[in-house]
């Protein structure tokens, strides 16, 4: 909502500072986003009084003036017929830049200086009035600033006005509100121009027929259109606005069209009462008929579309056609044109939720559209009504034909709500005394009638969201102020609902994958279609974000070859995120996952030692490994193929790691990377073996592998058959080439013995050792490599 | 393979051998150098000679010769750099220059968001407040109705949705965990909940159709505006600065009432005004309110017996802010320059 700061000042018959009203609407619940001065540049202009003005010796049409503007008298040069020695003017001294864009310079002037100008209204911005020096009517003391005393300064709000209060899309509306902190009454201001007399009221009829000026009105369609009343104007002329109309308008950023068109924008934006002028001469009858639209009916709409409308959309027929569709936009036929001398202006109030479903349907939403649907108030239009012909005379002419009618087949019962004191107190923690809320409830527009513990209150028609208790306790809290509520700690019970396991081990995991080098990433779930089952956006903004992620590993890839394009070779990153899969049901399965990537070195370069390997698949396997520790406990790895793949032991598989695909530059390492499930299994605490006391036997052997075999199958025997004294196991070496065949290679493990309480004798160690060799000798195709 | 050939090989096996006889016996790195010129120096090294001399062999012989010296070559400056790094390391170890480098290993960082979510998710924490969270894909029901979304109420106009099917869709707040949270736990209820939300909003620099966002939900018996104040002014306190500035200002959710924006003193001008506050003073942190009671019928909830408050807020935002980025995207960047920089950030 736009509004300007002179007409609200206009409406509460004061003078309202910009940045107060801006503070106040803010702690109203209005706030103001932006903010503008219409009068920008006029900062350095003052008031200036012309002591002297003569002629000019050279030229006929300027005078030499002597002015006073706060300092020395200057030697001012004029070319306007109406200056005048002893009255004030706006005056722009040297070096002062006006709207215009010009900056004053010291100069000649057919052989005389002139050290400023006088200005005209055109020059200041503040009309087209060029013709002579804007006559200011102040005693103010030469040198005051001029926006000081300009009558027509006026600043923009432009004001966020939520979506429960419609009342607030106009300036009235903005004004109550004001008011109620202000303590001060809205007064409609007075139309210039305007007879002395008030037009006559709408007559309201009992059923849903009525007539004005010869032209029956008929609401046929009572749900979309509880309430409409119309007035008919006869003999007006459609041209220029005045200018007080035009400025109020452009005031708020609003474009003059012609006179009629502008006065009902006037009542819009003063009312929030949306208005539309039939051209009388166009409608077949002359008849207004409210009613569903025909299947198949269609109308063309003031910008020239042609809309196809449904029996679900209300419309403004005349005897035979649609002439409007309701609330949303008028139709072309009978548009208001440059010869149109009788009106039909429309007052009317439609059902918000129908209104809405319109105008949907037709993809348009227009300044009357987005009021009606929100809801304005239904119980004003007789006297906005009254408003807007009145205006209307004053700025078109003509005469009000007839009485204005009023149809409203249903009466609107006012809504009476209660609010209980200790209700008050109990949600807003305090108790408030019952003469503020009365008197907060009261400055709104309710009718308050206070009862035994509790206020019953009638609330007032412009206000649709009052409808409940809790709607007036904000009401009160909200003129009360709620700065005035104390930040007052109490005591509280803890919280029943127990921690998210998936939260902590999320945590976690973070922990672990930043301590072994992997930046945090934050990637976007949406993306291209990755795979036939991918889960997608029904109304997606892009192809490229059509579908959801159902695995993050293509969304790091993504993020490590931006990397790449800016010359970084070192990444590593890490994310955890949901994925999605089509489920059973209507929503999608979803699953956390950890996943990571990194490529580069296997640690950072340092001048003391050659440059570090690049990363492989056993940098993928260890933070794999890493990641299942802490995320996805009970699951194991197997190699498969290229690939490390994770498994549940019931043989689900939750997660993999390996090299991965990329666009890599040619300088780039190889592309390394993991993704796992994530579980919210809490992880137990460590079972921690008591430090042994007794010492350790080692026994290498070298064992040479056939191409078939792998190193994990190996080592399971080894275990197996190596007997309880085996305390642990590992591989620390590889060997391939000469004198081993080609395909072969020998693989090196360790093997600590140890007896808990006791120290091992040599030979049983050996018995152990041999016994494990022997047995993977004939269970694994695997011979002992001589040393 | 000719003679000429087989004894260019051979010649290189034997000066392959006695480099690395030679490399293995140098202590000190000048010796090093002294070698690396004697046999890959690029005029009089003694491998690089007999490469330059390919030329003069016919095409077999130049494939093979140039293989074997090209080997050689390589092995030997193998040799060469890991001799010296160790003589190197040897001599550092010695007599360091302690103003050289230190040796570093990969660093990983937190993701900024991370980094401001747990640190709200814990000042909450330090008020009994538990942490949980809830899927990303949604119903109407929860995501709109519950929360007192009428059908086709504006407020939905706020929301662009992103939709999945009929009457699925991404939520567009974490408020529907509010809702599952009410449906699953009797009260006493104080949570906090962290997650990503979605709305079809075109990526700009301050807009991205996946945002980060934080909510927390208190319901008890005899919950009030007071609690809800003090709450969000002791974390306001912890979070910011000391004794800032908290203002709390009407607003409107559907979910809430009343309803209020949270703003604390700008952190630029500290209330003086400038540009970052558009003048106000003021920087808008979060929505809050008392839990509407058509929230807790939906939820079958008591709405007599038990009041509430909510609140939400957005940790990308706040990051921003935090942080001085001026650029949404550059938290979906994973730009590892920016990361890095947050390595011992709080």
């Amino acid at each position: 909502m736009i509004a300007s700061l002179r007409w609200l000042s206009d409406l509460l018959g004061t003078r309202l500072e910009a940045a107060a009203v801006r503070d106040r609407l803010a702690m109203l619940g209005c706030p103001v986003d932006a903010m503008q001065s219409l009068h920008g540049g006029l900062e350095r202009v003052v008031v200036g009084l012309v002591l002297e003005a003569v002629k000019h010796p050279n030229a006929d049409r300027l005078s030499l003036c002597k002015v006073n503007a706060g300092g020395a008298v200057l030697g001012v040069v004029c070319g306007a017929p109406n200056v005048t020695a002893g009255k004030r003017y706006p005056f722009a001294a040297v070096g002062v830049t006006l709207p215009n864009g010009i900056t004053l310079e010291r100069r000649k002037i057919r052989g005389e200086y002139s050290e400023g100008m006088l200005c005209s209204a055109k020059e200041l911005g503040l009309g087209e009035d060029g013709e002579g020096i804007l006559e200011l009517d102040t005693e103010a003391a030469p040198g005051t600033p001029f926006l000081d005393v300009l009558p027509v300064a006026d600043t923009r709000f432009e004001i966020d006005v939520t979506p429960n209060r419609p009342d607030l899309l106009c300036h009235a509306g903005l004004a109550r509100e004001l008011g109620a902190v202000l303590g001060r009454p809205v007064r409609l201001p007075a139309i210039p121009g305007a007879s002395e007399a008030p037009p006559p009221r709408a007559t309201r009829t009992a059923g849903p027929r009525g007539e004005t000026a010869g032209v029956p009105v008929t609401i046929e369609d009572a749900e979309g259109c509880p309430r409409y009343a119309a007035a008919v104007l006869r003999g007006v002329t459609v041209g220029p606005s005045p200018a007080w109309l035009t400025d109020r308008l452009a005031a708020i950023g609003a474009r003059s069209i012609n006179n009629v068109v502008d006065a009902t924008n006037y009542v819009l934006y003063e009312l929030n009462q949306p208005l539309h002028a039939f051209d009388l001469a166009k409608l077949a009858g002359p008849a207004v008929v409210v009613r569903r639209a025909r299947a198949g009916e269609s109308l063309v709409t003031l910008d020239g579309e042609r809309r196809a409308l449904t029996p679900a959309m209300t419309v403004i027929a005349d005897a035979a056609t649609a002439q409007a569709v309701a609330g949303v936009m008028g139709g072309a036929s009978s548009e208001v044109s440059a010869a149109t001398t009788d009106l039909l202006l429309e007052c009317a109030w439609f059902e918000p939720r129908r209104l809405r479903a319109t105008r949907r349907a037709l993809g348009m939403s227009t300044e009357a559209s987005y009021r009606y649907e929100r809801g304005i108030d239904p119980e004003a239009l007789p006297a906005n009504l009254e408003r807007a012909v009145a205006l209307l005379l004053a700025v078109a002419g003509g005469r009000l034909d007839g009485t204005p009618v009023d149809v409203c087949p249903a009466p609107i019962a006012p809504r009476t709500v209660t609010l209980r004191d200790d209700r008050l107190a109990h949600l807003l923690g305090v108790a408030v005394p019952r003469a503020d809320a009365e008197r907060a409830l009261t400055a709104l527009g309710c009718v308050v009638l206070p009862r035994e513990g509790r206020l019953t209150v009638q609330v007032p028609s412009w206000r649709p969201d009052l409808v409940r208790e809790v709607d007036l306790i904000e009401e009160v809290a909200r003129i009360v102020g709620y700065d005035r509520f104390p930040e007052e700690m109490r005591p509280y019970r803890p919280s029943v609902v127990p921690d998210d396991p998936s939260e902590q081990v999320a945590g976690r995991t973070r922990g672990v994958l930043t301590g072994l080098g992997l930046h945090e990433a934050m990637t976007v779930p949406l993306g291209p279609r990755h795979d036939e089952r991918a889960v997608g956006v029904q109304n997606p903004l892009s192809q490229e974000e059509a579908y959801l992620r159902g695995a993050l590993l293509p969304g790091l890839v993504r993020r490590v070859e931006h990397n790449w394009r800016l010359s970084e070779r070192d990444v590593r990153l890490f994310e955890i995120g949901r994925t999605f899969a089509p489920g059973e049901g209507a929503l999608p399965v979803e699953e956390i996952h950890v996943a990571g990537v990194v490529t580069g070195g296997r640690r950072p370069r340092h001048w003391s030692e050659p440059a570090p390997p690049d990363v492989d698949v056993f940098d993928a396997k260890a933070l794999l490994e890493a990641a299942v520790r802490v995320a996805c406990r009970g699951a194991t790895l197997a190699a498969e193929g290229e690939r490390l793949v994770a498994r549940l032991p019931h043989g689900t598989v939750v997660g993999w790691a390996g090299t991965l695909e990329a666009d890599r530059p040619a300088w780039a390492a190889p592309l390394v990377g993991f993704e796992v499930l994530l579980r919210a299994d809490a992880a137990a605490a460590p079972a921690v073996r008591p430090r042994p006391r007794s010492p350790s036997v080692d026994r290498d052997v070298a064992l040479v592998l056939p191409e078939a075999s792998v190193a994990a199958e190996v080592e399971a025997v080894l275990r197996a058959s190596a007997g309880p004294l085996l305390e642990d196991l590992w591989v620390f070496d590889e060997y391939r080439g000469a004198p081993l065949a080609a395909g072969q290679r020998s693989v090196a493990w360790r093997l600590v013995f140890r007896a808990p309480e006791r120290t091992l004798r040599e030979a049983e160690v050996d018995a152990a050792f041999q016994r494990a060799v022997t047995e993977v000798e004939t269970r694994c195709g695997v011979r002992r490599r001589e040393a | 393979m000719s003679g000429a050939s087989a004894d260019l090989v051979a010649a290189l096996a034997a000066l392959r051998a006695e480099a690395e006889a030679l490399i293995g016996a140098a202590t000190e790195r000048d010796v090093l150098q002294r070698l690396r010129t004697d046999y890959l120096g690029r005029k009089a090294g003694r491998v690089t000679a007999i490469l330059r001399d390919l030329t003069s062999l016919d095409i077999e012989a130049r494939k093979a010769v140039g293989q074997a010296a090209n080997e050689a070559k390589a092995a030997i400056e193998a040799l060469l750099e890991t001799a010296d790094a160790a003589l190197a390391a040897r001599a550092h170890a010695s007599s360091a220059d302690l103003t050289m480098p230190a040796r570093q290993a990969f660093r990983g960082a937190l993701h900024p968001v991370t980094l401001v979510v747990d640190e709200i998710c814990d000042i909450f924490r330090d008020l009994g407040f538990t942490r949980v969270t809830g899927p990303e894909a949604e119903t109407e029901q929860y995501n709109f109705t519950k929360l007192n979304f009428p059908p086709g109420h504006p407020a939905l106009d706020l929301h662009d949705t992103m939709y999945l099917g009929p009457g699925t869709l991404l939520r567009t707040h974490t408020s529907p965990v509010q809702v599952r949270t009410l449906e699953a736990y009797p009260p006493p209820i104080r949570v906090t909940i962290p997650g990503l939300c979605y709305r079809r909003d075109a990526w700009d620099a301050s807009h991205a159709p996946v945002f980060s966002q934080i909510e927390g939900l208190v319901v008890d018996e005899g919950v009030s505006f007071v609690d809800l104040k003090a709450a969000i002014g002791y974390f306001a306190r912890r979070f910011f600065a000391p004794g800032v500035k908290v203002r709390f200002r009407p607003s409107f959710f559907p979910f809430t009432e009343p309803s209020a924006e949270v703003d604390v003193e700008c952190q630029i001008c500290h209330g003086a005004g400038c540009p970052v506050c558009k003048g106000t003073g003021w920087s808008e942190i979060m929505g809050a309110g008392m839990v509407d009671p058509a929230v807790f019928e939906a939820c079958g909830v008591d709405a007599e017996r038990f009041t509430g408050y909510a609140f939400g807020m957005g940790p990308g935002r706040i990051a921003m802010q935090r942080y001085g980025l001026s650029d949404i995207r550059m938290l979906y960047d994973a730009d590892v320059r920016l990361h890095a920089q947050f390595v011992e950030a709080r």
